[in-house]
């Protein structure tokens, strides 16, 4: 599994894995707060992988990691507010 | 086997790949798409059944096939990147040219689910939810068209030796803005398509 041994090929196999699941979750009618949550919590795991493994940001200054993980944060607490508020 | 030995070298002193200002400009792109994202959920909030019920009409395999598309391209990029700093001036042209097909096949899709949308008399005045739905993901569209841009004029440069393990800076901010459309996807997928 030498393949393996770079962090981009990695990042892609759990990125298709993981919309792979995105996707099941969507076709088996998977609603309310745990599967919000679980979509969330899939995208954001997604989204710091393209942050860290494809634009290479794992090696860079922390200011740039902690705005990009920052925004990535930002998007999910702010999507999480709404469908929670949509539940009450 | 240089090629191992070179990033554990290069993890050691800190740094941002390609130029400072695409990063400027990349983080401007997603403070916009931040403000798109949020106001879908909140406006949601206020009329979820309408957005249930809708989001029902949307292809979701469509949707996911397009995921796996931009993962894929995106990866592709990477992977010029990274033969751009072992000098693999073939691999570099080879795997952009990769990436931007793997981008046409995303416009591809997009615009038969459009025709379906639209040719069903969906426009933007419909309903809220179309509204979003159009809006977010033709913004998003474009976004893949000058990705697209980017990707040809890397594609050009690299043919012409521009890129190697000297010179990679500007290979790496167009690859840097082509993950960028990638990440936002990533979150625009579950958000209108599958979430509720």
């Amino acid at each position: 599994m030498t393949a393996l041994k770079n962090p981009a090929h990695r990042a892609w196999l759990v990125l298709i894995v993981a919309t792979g699941i995105t996707w099941y979750l969507g076709e088996v009618g998977a609603a309310g707060t745990s599967a919000i949550v679980a979509m969330l919590v899939i995208a954001f795991i997604k989204g710091r992988l393209v942050i860290l493994d494809f634009m290479e940001l794992r090696s860079a200054p922390l200011m740039w990691r902690l705005l990009l993980e920052g925004w990535l944060i930002l998007v999910s607490s702010l999507i999480l507010l709404a469908y929670w508020m949509s539940l009450k | 086997m240089t090629a191992i030995t070179l990033p554990v070298a290069a993890t050691s002193d800190k740094r941002l790949p390609g130029d400072l200002a695409i990063w400027f400009f990349i983080l401007a792109e997603m403070l916009a798409f931040a403000v798109f994202f949020a106001s879908y959920a909140f406006a949601r909030a206020h009329d979820v059944e309408l957005f249930n019920t809708y989001q029902r009409t949307l292809d979701r395999n469509a949707g996911a096939l397009n995921t796996l598309l931009l993962i894929t391209g995106s990866w592709f990029v990477v992977l010029a990147v990274q033969a751009a700093h072992r000098d693999d001036r073939p691999a570099i042209s080879r795997n952009i040219l990769l990436g931007f097909i793997c981008g046409g096949g995303f416009l591809t899709v997009k615009v038969f689910e459009y025709a379906e949308k639209f040719g069903a008399g969906i426009s933007l005045s419909t309903n809220t939810f179309y509204m979003f739905y159009i809006s977010l993901t033709f913004f998003h569209f474009m976004h893949v068209i000058l990705g697209m841009v980017i990707l040809t004029v890397l594609w050009v440069q690299s043919r012409n030796g521009a890129y190697g393990s000297h010179n990679a800076h500007g290979l790496e901010s167009g690859a840097a803005y082509w993950h960028m459309v990638d990440l936002l996807w990533i979150i625009l997928f579950p958000l209108v398509y599958v979430m509720r």
